[in-house]
Protein backbone atom coordinates (compact mmCIF):
# COMPACT_ATOMS: atom_id res chain seq x y z
CA UNK A 1 0.00 0.00 0.00
CA UNK A 2 0.86 3.46 -0.42
CA UNK A 3 1.18 4.60 3.53
CA UNK A 4 2.15 2.41 6.19
CA UNK A 5 2.15 3.83 9.98
CA UNK A 6 4.96 3.88 12.59
CA UNK A 7 4.09 4.15 16.13
CA UNK A 8 6.43 5.35 18.12
CA UNK A 9 6.03 5.40 22.55
CA UNK A 10 8.02 5.91 25.27
CA UNK A 11 5.62 2.32 27.02
CA UNK A 12 5.93 -0.76 25.05
CA UNK A 13 2.64 -1.23 25.65
CA UNK A 14 1.31 1.83 24.48
CA UNK A 15 2.47 1.27 20.93
CA UNK A 16 1.41 -2.20 21.18
CA UNK A 17 -2.28 -0.69 22.11
CA UNK A 18 -2.65 2.09 19.60
CA UNK A 19 -1.57 -0.69 17.30
CA UNK A 20 -4.17 -2.70 18.40
CA UNK A 21 -6.56 -0.29 18.22
CA UNK A 22 -6.30 1.33 14.75
CA UNK A 23 -5.73 -2.11 13.17
CA UNK A 24 -9.32 -2.24 13.59
CA UNK A 25 -9.68 0.32 11.32
CA UNK A 26 -7.41 -0.55 8.98
CA UNK A 27 -6.62 -4.48 8.84
CA UNK A 28 -4.90 -4.54 5.58
CA UNK A 29 -2.37 -1.27 6.91
CA UNK A 30 0.71 -2.02 7.70
CA UNK A 31 0.98 -1.03 11.32
CA UNK A 32 4.48 -0.81 12.59
CA UNK A 33 5.72 -0.01 16.66
CA UNK A 34 8.48 1.29 18.82
CA UNK A 35 7.96 1.29 22.07
CA UNK A 36 10.61 1.50 25.14
CA UNK A 37 14.37 0.89 25.77
CA UNK A 38 15.80 -2.42 24.11
CA UNK A 39 15.04 -3.41 27.52
CA UNK A 40 11.76 -2.66 27.56
CA UNK A 41 11.66 -0.05 30.09
CA UNK A 42 9.88 3.24 29.57
CA UNK A 43 12.12 5.66 26.87
CA UNK A 44 12.61 5.38 23.54
CA UNK A 45 15.21 3.75 21.47
CA UNK A 46 16.41 4.54 17.88
CA UNK A 47 17.39 0.83 17.36
CA UNK A 48 13.35 0.23 17.54
CA UNK A 49 12.55 2.91 15.68
CA UNK A 50 14.93 1.85 12.85
CA UNK A 51 13.45 -1.69 13.06
CA UNK A 52 10.16 -0.86 13.06
CA UNK A 53 10.88 1.62 9.65
CA UNK A 54 12.97 -1.28 8.26
CA UNK A 55 9.41 -4.02 8.84
CA UNK A 56 6.94 -1.62 7.76
CA UNK A 57 5.74 -2.39 3.93
CA UNK A 58 4.15 0.87 3.08
CA UNK A 59 5.95 2.68 0.23
CA UNK A 60 5.94 6.08 2.30
CA UNK A 61 5.31 6.08 6.22
CA UNK A 62 3.09 7.92 8.62
CA UNK A 63 5.08 8.58 12.10
CA UNK A 64 3.16 8.95 15.19
CA UNK A 65 4.60 9.20 18.50
CA UNK A 66 4.01 10.37 22.35
CA UNK A 67 6.50 12.41 23.97
CA UNK A 68 10.45 14.35 23.79
CA UNK A 69 12.83 11.77 23.05
CA UNK A 70 10.14 9.65 21.48
CA UNK A 71 10.50 12.30 19.00
CA UNK A 72 13.94 13.45 19.08
CA UNK A 73 14.73 9.81 18.08
CA UNK A 74 11.92 10.08 15.46
CA UNK A 75 14.03 12.99 13.84
CA UNK A 76 17.47 11.16 14.42
CA UNK A 77 16.48 8.21 12.72
CA UNK A 78 14.67 10.36 9.82
CA UNK A 79 17.98 12.52 9.34
CA UNK A 80 19.67 8.88 8.61
CA UNK A 81 17.23 6.48 6.85
CA UNK A 82 16.63 6.65 3.01
CA UNK A 83 12.87 6.33 3.49
CA UNK A 84 10.31 9.05 3.14
CA UNK A 85 8.89 8.94 6.64
CA UNK A 86 6.45 12.14 7.72
CA UNK A 87 6.51 12.75 10.96
CA UNK A 88 3.15 14.26 13.11
CA UNK A 89 2.82 16.54 15.86
CA UNK A 90 -0.41 15.16 16.44
CA UNK A 91 -2.56 13.75 19.36
CA UNK A 92 -1.02 10.06 18.98
CA UNK A 93 -4.18 7.74 19.36
CA UNK A 94 -6.77 10.06 17.72
CA UNK A 95 -3.99 11.03 14.97
CA UNK A 96 -2.87 7.52 14.24
CA UNK A 97 -6.42 6.26 14.19
CA UNK A 98 -7.71 9.41 11.27
CA UNK A 99 -4.36 8.47 9.22
CA UNK A 100 -5.24 4.46 9.45
CA UNK A 101 -8.76 4.79 8.47
CA UNK A 102 -7.69 7.02 5.34
CA UNK A 103 -4.87 5.28 4.49
CA UNK A 104 -6.71 2.15 4.52
CA UNK A 105 -8.59 3.44 1.69
CA UNK A 106 -6.47 4.81 -0.28
CA UNK A 107 -6.70 8.19 0.44
CA UNK A 108 -4.20 10.86 -1.03
CA UNK A 109 -1.73 12.46 1.61
CA UNK A 110 -3.44 15.93 1.48
CA UNK A 111 -6.55 14.34 2.94
CA UNK A 112 -4.61 12.49 5.32
CA UNK A 113 -3.15 15.72 6.35
CA UNK A 114 -6.34 17.87 6.44
CA UNK A 115 -7.53 15.67 8.91
CA UNK A 116 -4.78 15.84 11.10
CA UNK A 117 -4.60 19.45 11.46
CA UNK A 118 -7.06 20.06 14.07
CA UNK A 119 -5.41 17.43 15.86
CA UNK A 120 -1.89 19.26 16.08
CA UNK A 121 -1.02 19.43 20.18
CA UNK A 122 2.67 19.61 20.31
CA UNK B 1 43.90 26.16 19.73
CA UNK B 2 42.35 22.87 18.95
CA UNK B 3 42.29 19.61 20.72
CA UNK B 4 44.45 16.68 19.54
CA UNK B 5 43.32 13.22 19.32
CA UNK B 6 45.02 12.37 22.76
CA UNK B 7 43.44 15.28 24.36
CA UNK B 8 40.11 14.48 23.24
CA UNK B 9 40.37 11.21 24.53
CA UNK B 10 41.63 12.33 27.85
CA UNK B 11 38.61 14.81 27.73
CA UNK B 12 35.91 12.19 27.09
CA UNK B 13 37.53 9.94 29.96
CA UNK B 14 37.22 12.50 32.66
CA UNK B 15 33.60 13.21 31.76
CA UNK B 16 32.47 9.79 32.34
CA UNK B 17 34.61 10.10 35.36
CA UNK B 18 32.66 13.12 36.28
CA UNK B 19 29.48 11.41 35.36
CA UNK B 20 30.26 8.00 37.85
CA UNK B 21 31.33 10.48 40.17
CA UNK B 22 28.03 12.30 39.83
CA UNK B 23 25.24 10.06 39.13
CA UNK B 24 23.39 10.58 42.15
CA UNK B 25 23.53 14.26 42.52
CA UNK B 26 22.11 14.25 38.61
CA UNK B 27 19.30 12.19 40.02
CA UNK B 28 18.36 14.21 42.58
CA UNK B 29 18.49 17.32 40.41
CA UNK B 30 15.97 15.14 38.22
CA UNK B 31 13.74 14.42 41.01
CA UNK B 32 13.48 17.90 41.34
CA UNK B 33 11.79 18.91 38.08
CA UNK B 34 12.28 15.55 36.15
CA UNK B 35 11.99 11.63 36.45
CA UNK B 36 14.40 11.66 38.23
CA UNK B 37 16.82 9.26 36.44
CA UNK B 38 19.11 11.75 34.54
CA UNK B 39 21.99 10.15 36.62
CA UNK B 40 21.18 6.43 35.84
CA UNK B 41 20.59 7.38 32.37
CA UNK B 42 23.96 9.15 31.82
CA UNK B 43 25.82 6.60 33.66
CA UNK B 44 24.41 4.09 31.49
CA UNK B 45 25.81 5.92 28.61
CA UNK B 46 29.44 6.84 30.33
CA UNK B 47 29.60 3.12 30.52
CA UNK B 48 28.61 2.29 27.29
CA UNK B 49 31.12 4.83 25.99
CA UNK B 50 33.81 3.19 28.51
CA UNK B 51 33.18 -0.60 26.63
CA UNK B 52 33.14 1.11 23.25
CA UNK B 53 36.63 2.20 23.13
CA UNK B 54 37.75 -0.86 24.96
CA UNK B 55 36.11 -2.71 21.99
CA UNK B 56 38.20 -0.46 19.69
CA UNK B 57 40.22 2.38 20.95
CA UNK B 58 39.06 5.32 18.16
CA UNK B 59 42.33 6.19 16.24
CA UNK B 60 41.23 9.41 15.21
CA UNK B 61 39.22 12.25 16.03
CA UNK B 62 35.81 11.74 14.20
CA UNK B 63 35.49 8.31 15.00
CA UNK B 64 36.07 9.35 19.02
CA UNK B 65 33.58 11.47 18.47
CA UNK B 66 31.39 9.16 16.90
CA UNK B 67 31.82 6.36 19.36
CA UNK B 68 31.08 8.56 21.91
CA UNK B 69 27.85 9.68 20.24
CA UNK B 70 26.45 6.04 19.48
CA UNK B 71 27.16 5.45 22.91
CA UNK B 72 24.75 7.84 24.19
CA UNK B 73 22.33 7.13 21.47
CA UNK B 74 21.83 3.41 22.59
CA UNK B 75 22.16 3.50 26.11
CA UNK B 76 20.81 6.61 27.50
CA UNK B 77 17.13 5.69 26.79
CA UNK B 78 15.79 9.92 28.08
CA UNK B 79 16.33 12.37 25.83
CA UNK B 80 19.68 13.35 26.63
CA UNK B 81 20.58 10.06 24.48
CA UNK B 82 19.56 12.18 21.19
CA UNK B 83 20.84 15.24 22.19
CA UNK B 84 24.15 14.34 23.29
CA UNK B 85 24.40 11.89 20.73
CA UNK B 86 23.90 14.79 17.95
CA UNK B 87 25.89 16.78 19.59
CA UNK B 88 29.06 14.65 19.26
CA UNK B 89 27.53 12.91 15.77
CA UNK B 90 27.83 16.53 14.37
CA UNK B 91 31.00 17.21 15.90
CA UNK B 92 32.54 13.93 14.41
CA UNK B 93 31.46 14.86 11.04
CA UNK B 94 33.03 18.64 11.28
CA UNK B 95 36.02 17.55 12.45
CA UNK B 96 36.56 15.15 9.03
CA UNK B 97 36.56 18.16 6.56
CA UNK B 98 37.31 21.29 8.70
CA UNK B 99 40.76 22.08 10.18
CA UNK B 100 38.43 22.79 12.90
CA UNK B 101 39.08 25.49 15.95
CA UNK B 102 37.57 23.91 19.62
CA UNK B 103 35.45 26.89 19.85
CA UNK B 104 33.47 25.79 16.08
CA UNK B 105 33.62 22.26 17.83
CA UNK B 106 31.79 23.47 20.56
CA UNK B 107 29.49 25.60 18.60
CA UNK B 108 28.56 22.53 16.08
CA UNK B 109 27.51 20.77 18.47
CA UNK B 110 25.74 23.33 20.42
CA UNK B 111 23.53 23.96 17.11
CA UNK B 112 22.94 20.25 17.30
CA UNK B 113 21.32 20.72 20.40
CA UNK B 114 18.86 23.19 18.88
CA UNK B 115 18.05 21.47 16.01
CA UNK B 116 17.47 18.13 17.67
CA UNK B 117 15.83 19.76 20.54
CA UNK B 118 13.76 22.29 18.62
CA UNK B 119 14.83 24.89 21.16
CA UNK B 120 17.09 27.38 21.75
CA UNK B 121 19.17 29.64 24.87
CA UNK B 122 16.80 31.03 27.94
CA UNK B 123 14.59 27.91 27.69
CA UNK B 124 15.90 26.10 31.00
CA UNK B 125 17.94 23.28 28.45
CA UNK B 126 21.57 22.16 28.63
CA UNK B 127 22.11 24.96 25.59
CA UNK B 128 22.23 27.46 28.24
CA UNK B 129 25.45 25.95 29.46
CA UNK B 130 27.14 24.90 25.82
CA UNK B 131 25.95 27.84 23.88
CA UNK B 132 27.61 30.61 25.98
CA UNK B 133 30.52 28.27 26.72
CA UNK B 134 30.66 28.26 22.70
CA UNK B 135 30.73 32.33 22.86
CA UNK B 136 33.32 32.42 25.97
CA UNK B 137 36.05 30.26 23.84
CA UNK B 138 35.08 32.36 20.27
CA UNK B 139 36.25 35.50 22.60
CA UNK B 140 39.16 33.61 24.18
CA UNK B 141 37.70 33.78 27.57
CA UNK B 142 36.48 30.44 28.61
CA UNK B 143 37.14 29.83 32.24
CA UNK B 144 35.12 27.95 35.46
CA UNK B 145 33.17 31.26 36.08
CA UNK B 146 31.87 31.07 32.55
CA UNK B 147 30.75 27.36 33.51
CA UNK B 148 29.57 28.81 36.91
CA UNK B 149 27.51 31.79 35.24
CA UNK B 150 25.66 29.55 32.73
CA UNK B 151 24.59 27.69 35.37
CA UNK B 152 23.43 30.26 37.95
CA UNK B 153 21.37 32.00 34.95
CA UNK B 154 19.60 28.80 34.12
CA UNK B 155 19.05 28.15 37.61
CA UNK B 156 16.86 31.26 37.82
CA UNK B 157 14.96 30.64 34.75
CA UNK B 158 11.10 29.15 34.10
CA UNK B 159 11.56 26.14 31.60
CA UNK B 160 9.79 26.54 28.35
CA UNK B 161 10.84 23.18 26.72
CA UNK B 162 11.29 20.02 28.00
CA UNK B 163 9.70 17.72 30.81
CA UNK B 164 10.61 20.75 33.60
CA UNK B 165 8.07 23.20 31.66
CA UNK B 166 5.11 21.27 32.56
CA UNK B 167 5.50 22.79 35.91
CA UNK B 168 5.83 26.50 34.78
CA UNK B 169 6.68 28.78 37.83
CA UNK B 170 7.92 26.06 40.05
CA UNK B 171 10.80 24.78 37.59
CA UNK B 172 12.38 27.58 39.08
CA UNK B 173 15.65 27.89 41.46
CA UNK B 174 16.50 24.69 40.00
CA UNK B 175 19.67 23.77 37.92
CA UNK B 176 18.22 21.94 35.03
CA UNK B 177 20.13 18.83 35.45
CA UNK B 178 20.97 18.52 31.53
CA UNK B 179 22.78 21.57 32.08
CA UNK B 180 24.64 19.92 35.17
CA UNK B 181 25.82 17.11 33.78
CA UNK B 182 27.07 19.53 30.71
CA UNK B 183 28.74 21.60 33.62
CA UNK B 184 30.83 18.35 33.78
CA UNK B 185 31.42 18.02 30.23
CA UNK B 186 33.25 21.29 30.08
CA UNK B 187 34.68 20.99 33.79
CA UNK B 188 36.14 18.06 32.05
CA UNK B 189 37.25 19.94 28.90
CA UNK B 190 39.16 22.83 31.23
CA UNK B 191 41.41 20.04 33.35
CA UNK B 192 42.30 19.04 29.20
CA UNK B 193 43.21 22.68 28.44
CA UNK B 194 45.08 23.34 31.75
CA UNK B 195 42.51 26.48 32.49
Amino acid sequence: MKYGIVIVSHSNEIASGVKKLIAEAAPDLSITTAGGTDDNEIGSSLEKIQQAVDDNTGDEILAFYDLGSSKMNLDMLIEMSDRKIHRYDVALVEGSYAAATLAEIESPLNVIENSLKDLKIK
Amino acid sequence: MKLELVAAKKWINLFVEKIEDNKSELNELDTAIGDGDHGTNMDRGAKAITDSFAKKDPDNLSDLYKTTAFAMIQKVGGAAGPLYGTAFLDMSKAVKTDNLELSDLIQIGSDGLKRRGESDVCMKTMIDVWQPIATAMKNGNFNQQTINEALNENKAMVATKGRASYLEEKSKGHIDPGSQSSAYLFEALLEVMGV
